[in-house]
């Protein structure tokens, strides 16, 4: 029996390394060109570091992980592997996989039909609107820690890191040991609400162990380099004419509502932005797999989903942290592998799972996006990225129709029709039209075509497994 | 009196807005959200070139002119604010590349000349000089100046907005479920799992769900859907300046073949994205992305214009066309059931046919004399007569 | 200039010996470190925007740095909507703004 992995970061060499102790051939693929994902995304082989593992939590647990599967002749990783189409047949899943550079022309294309999949493709990051966010200086939080992390870039001099979650630190911290001076740390969250969250409870917190010891380093490393981290707060516009000279700050309330007469001009040439993590839905919304309320991927105790033969572990099912990935990972390659629900072999993980959700539970409850965030816009603030829609225009298109379809208003407004397609701006249409909407299904998440191809790369014959081997 | 239209794409709003203005009560019901069905998911077609000479062909005529007028209309109504709808007149190019298809497409754009249909027979040369990128190996070419193109979804928008504004009532996320009759038969009022609608005229244009729609109502009617795929590749400085199609495509839409087929149409899209189309299956509503099918609709549209090799696909969706078995659509009222009339079937025309299926509709409703005669689309055509159960 | 490379000498992460690179954009030549990606080298050198939007034409440059914004497309040796941040620069490499 072969598992086909999606995703090569915690969650799918979890489950990698689990598949293979319950006695099944692995193959995983990811569209990256080296392993560990965003969380363990690293300096390429051409640019060796002796001491990378200062900008990574379990570092070492990686490296370990990575050359076990290396050198497992059981396991086949196939590295710059874009999976761009999943269809859900009737006799079972078929991916379309191009293999080579992003973006590439003339790619082959291999067309599998695998016998078990578990799908960890991880999250990306959900960035808000604010005026002015549109300026080059202005990046996600998430583009700082991977340009920091894998190219050893700063994307600033002065940089203000801002958004909710505790993702935000690890950035900064990040930053820091990349040359730059981070001026501010804003977190929307208040403290009473933090306070809330983090505190109560606390034998609950027992067990999540590394996670609360990665946390708490951060936290220190704030308080160590004197960085202002200003809670209850939020970036409400960026300012410059041809880059970033300052932002504002203002207040919020707890549901993110600027105070009015709080403002405060910050002085920065970069801001990194990021309110949170949203799973990336498309290769999991073509095979078929049912969606939770909150549009995780809806998984069993097996990390099974709902459609047949195929698992899914990590922020797919829930944004939790990359602890909580391998504990799910490890499941999730285990039980498609064939092993036992019972089996000691994933009673460690089963536990850490149990604590990880719940720990998780209350940081998406201390950082959760306050429903009045959107007061901070202005209607010329550009909500689509791609076709520059702006929050004006879309508002004049949904009242002058009265559309309540989001299919609609999409192609009436242009908003999340472009290059991205919806990957950025999806859930804040969303949201900004949630009061008139009425959205079925997965909403703007469903993307049939899940990567970029060539129409040549399409309209060549397609090939079938190739017979390859690790190199 | 009293009418309720059972649709809200594009040919219930075209419908919903004749009848508002002609000053009918109108409501409009549809179970989901409006044009967000097959009107959301087709090309925009306003076509003359794919259409045999007949009675589709009067309508697609009727239907180039309404729509100048309509855009007009709706622009000056509605104002800026107002989704653009984007109608191009950009012309159709249609090319052949065997020499048997150069001469069918001769003898094909003659008998459409004699129906009224502007077309001038082209030589390669005078292709390429229209479009500079087409493939090398054309053997004839047609133009049709007549041929547009516009953006459905805003259409269908502005043309729901446009009879709300006349007194319509939109009523979204209701199904019906049936009608309730008089004593002598006629129609009512239409049940639906909120309540009821009383209507002195029922009118059925729910598209490819028409026939499903028809059998709830008590007159079954024998509406199926074809499935169409349509790719968007990223915006490309490239410009195809016309609708430009293989000359197989007439062959695909007048087919009841249930196996795939695909003809290529290649346009770009006022955004500068370029639209491949279209495919025919009939699978019923399975709105699954098949890669197959998306394959064989490049493989063509590269051979047709090389440079889309190196293009990148963004996206692919399928929609719905509503078909009969005769491939007319149906426009007018149900024999069976005094009351309730029936638009629908327009196949892959529906976008381009709404705005004269209105026109007919209102008049049929109304008693005003129609713009063209309805005879061939009546319900008891003799080509659909047979297919018409008799309702007890 | 204010993204740019963490001075090597300086840098906690300990890096060993490197191999340059170079592309070539907008008529400069642009030197970088073997296994970058083309915006990154770009970055390094203090562009932070080398595409013009579709609509507002406004200057846009990386946003996600991961691959999902696709605000960073530009054109490689002919070949167009190349993601700069995913793309590794094996030297020699022709980087041109794109016109949409």
């Amino acid at each position: 029996m072969e598992v086909l992995i999606i995703g090569a970061g915690p969650a799918g060499l979890s489950a990698a390394r689990a598949a293979r102790a319950a006695g099944a051939r692995v193959r995983i693929l990811d569209a990256a060109d080296q392993t560990g994902g965003q969380f363990w995304r690293h300096l390429p082989g051409s640019r060796p570091a002796r001491a990378e593992r200062v900008l990574h939590h379990a570092w070492d647990d990686y490296v370990a992980l990575r050359h076990e599967l290396v050198e497992d002749r059981g396991v086949r990783i196939d590295l710059g592997a874009h999976v761009w189409a999943v269809e859900a047949r009737d006799d079972g899943l078929r991916l379309q996989v191009a293999h080579g550079v992003p973006d590439g022309t003339d790619r082959p294309v291999e067309q599998l039909t695998p016998d078990r999949v578990v799908l960890a493709t991880g999250a990306q990051e959900r960035v808000l609107p604010v005026p002015g966010w549109t300026l080059p200086g202005v990046f996600t939080a998430g583009a700082a820690q991977a340009l920091a992390k894998s190219e050893r870039v700063a994307v600033g001099e002065r940089v203000v890191v801002a958004g909710a979650g505790p993702f935000l630190l690890p950035v900064s911290t990040t930053l820091a040991r990349s040359g730059a001076r981070v001026v501010a740390v804003v977190e929307a969250a208040g403290n009473r609400r933090l306070a809330r969250e983090w505190l109560r409870r606390p034998h609950e917190l027992v067990g999540v162990g590394a996670k609360a010891r990665e946390l708490a380093g951060y936290v220190g490393h704030h308080l160590r380099e004197w960085v202002p981290y200003r809670t209850g707060r939020a970036v409400v516009a960026v300012h410059g004419t041809a880059a970033v000279e300052a932002v504002t700050v203002m207040r919020v309330d707890d549901a993110w509502r600027p105070v009015p007469g709080t403002e405060e001009r910050i002085a920065c040439d970069a801001v990194c932005l990021g309110h949170g993590f949203v799973p990336r839905l498309e290769l999991a919304i073509a095979a078929g797999c049912h969606l939770t309320e909150e549009r995780y991927v809806d998984v069993d105790d097996s990390q099974r989903t709902s459609v047949a033969r195929v698992y899914a572990a990590g922020e797919l099912t829930g944004v939790g942290g990359a602890d909580l990935a391998r504990a799910e990972g490890t499941i999730a390659g285990w039980m498609a592998a064939g092993g036992s629900p019972d089996a000691p072999a994933i009673a460690s993980a089963r536990r850490r799972r149990r604590t990880l959700r719940g720990f998780a539970g209350r940081l998406t409850a201390a950082h959760r996006i306050g429903a009045g965030w959107s007061a901070w816009l202005e209607p010329s603030t550009i909500v689509c990225r791609c076709e520059d829609v702006t929050v004006g225009a879309l508002r004049t298109v949904a009242d002058t129709t009265g559309a309540t379809g989001l299919r609609s208003l999409k192609l009436t407004s242009r908003a999340g029709l472009g290059a991205c397609q919806a990957r950025t701006c999806g859930r804040t249409v969303e949201d900004l039209l949630g009061h008139q909407l009425v959205i079925d299904g997965p909403g703007t998440d469903r993307r049939p075509i899940a990567l970029p191809v060539r129409l040549g790369e399409l309209a060549s014959p397609r090939t079938h497994p190739r017979e390859e081997t690790n190199p | 009196m009293k009418v309720v239209v059972v649709g809200a794409g594009i040919v219930g709003a075209a419908c919903a807005r004749a009848l508002s203005r002609a000053g009918l009560q109108t409501v409009v019901i549809d179970r989901g959200s409006a044009a967000c069905g097959t009107s959301a998911a087709c090309e925009g077609n306003l076509l003359v070139s794919d259409k045999t000479p007949g009675p589709e062909l009067d309508l697609a005529l009727a239907a180039v002119r309404r729509w100048t007028e309509t855009a007009a209309e709706l622009l000056d109504e509605l104002g800026p604010a107002a989704p653009d709808l984007e109608l191009l007149h950009k012309g159709g190019l249609v090319v052949s590349r065997t020499d048997s298809g150069a001469v069918a497409l001769r003898s094909f754009t003659a008998g459409q000349r004699a129906s009224g249909v502007r077309v001038d027979d082209l030589t390669p040369a005078d292709a390429h000089s229209l479009e500079p990128a087409l493939a090398p190996d054309v053997t004839g070419a047609a133009h049709y100046p007549q041929d547009a193109q516009l953006q459905p979804t805003a259409a269908a928008e502005a043309l729901l907005a446009s009879a709300r504004r006349a007194g319509a009532v939109v009523h979204t996320h209701e199904r019906v479920t049936g009608l309730l009759r008089r004593a002598d038969g006629s129609a009512r009022a239409v049940r639906t799992e909120r309540g009821h609608h009383e209507a002195d005229v029922v009118l059925n244009a729910a598209g490819p769900w028409a026939g499903e729609l028809a059998a709830a109502l008590g007159a079954p009617l024998p509406v199926l859907p074809r499935r169409g795929m349509v790719l968007v590749t990223t915006r490309m400085p490239q410009v195809v300046r016309h609708k430009v199609y293989d000359a197989d495509y007439v062959g695909a839409t007048q087919s009841g073949d249930a196996d795939l087929q695909t003809s290529t149409v290649v346009e770009s899209t006022a955004a500068g994205t370029i639209l491949i189309g279209s495919s025919r299956e009939r699978v019923g509503f399975d709105d699954r992305i098949d890669v197959d099918v998306a394959a064989a609709l490049a493989a063509k549209a590269v051979a047709l214009f090389p440079f889309l090799r190196e293009a990148q696909l963004l996206r692919a969706y399928v929609g719905f066309r509503p078909y009969l078995p005769d491939h007319l659509p149906v426009i007018g009222p149900d024999p069976r059931v005094p009351g309730l009339l029936h638009a629908t079937g327009h196949e892959g025309a529906g976008i381009g046919l709404s705005v004269v299926t209105a026109d007919l509709v209102a008049a049929l409703v109304t008693g005003a004399d129609p713009v063209l005669d309805p005879t061939p689309f009546a319900a008891d055509r003799p080509s659909l007569a047979p297919h018409l159960e008799v309702v007890a | 200039m204010s993204s740019r490379s963490v001075d090597p000498a300086g840098d906690p992460v300990l890096p060993g010996p490197s191999s340059p690179v170079t592309l070539t954009f907008e008529g400069r030549s642009l030197e970088g470190v073997r296994g970058q990606t083309v915006a990154v080298v770009l970055l390094a050198h203090g562009t932070r925007s080398w595409r013009t939007s579709a609509v507002a034409r406004e200057p846009r440059g990386a946003f996600c740095g991961i691959g999902v914004c696709f605000e960073c497309v530009v054109t490689v040796d002919g070949e167009r909507d190349v993601r700069a941040c995913l793309r590794r620069v094996e030297g020699g490499e022709h980087v041109e703004r794109q016109e949409d």
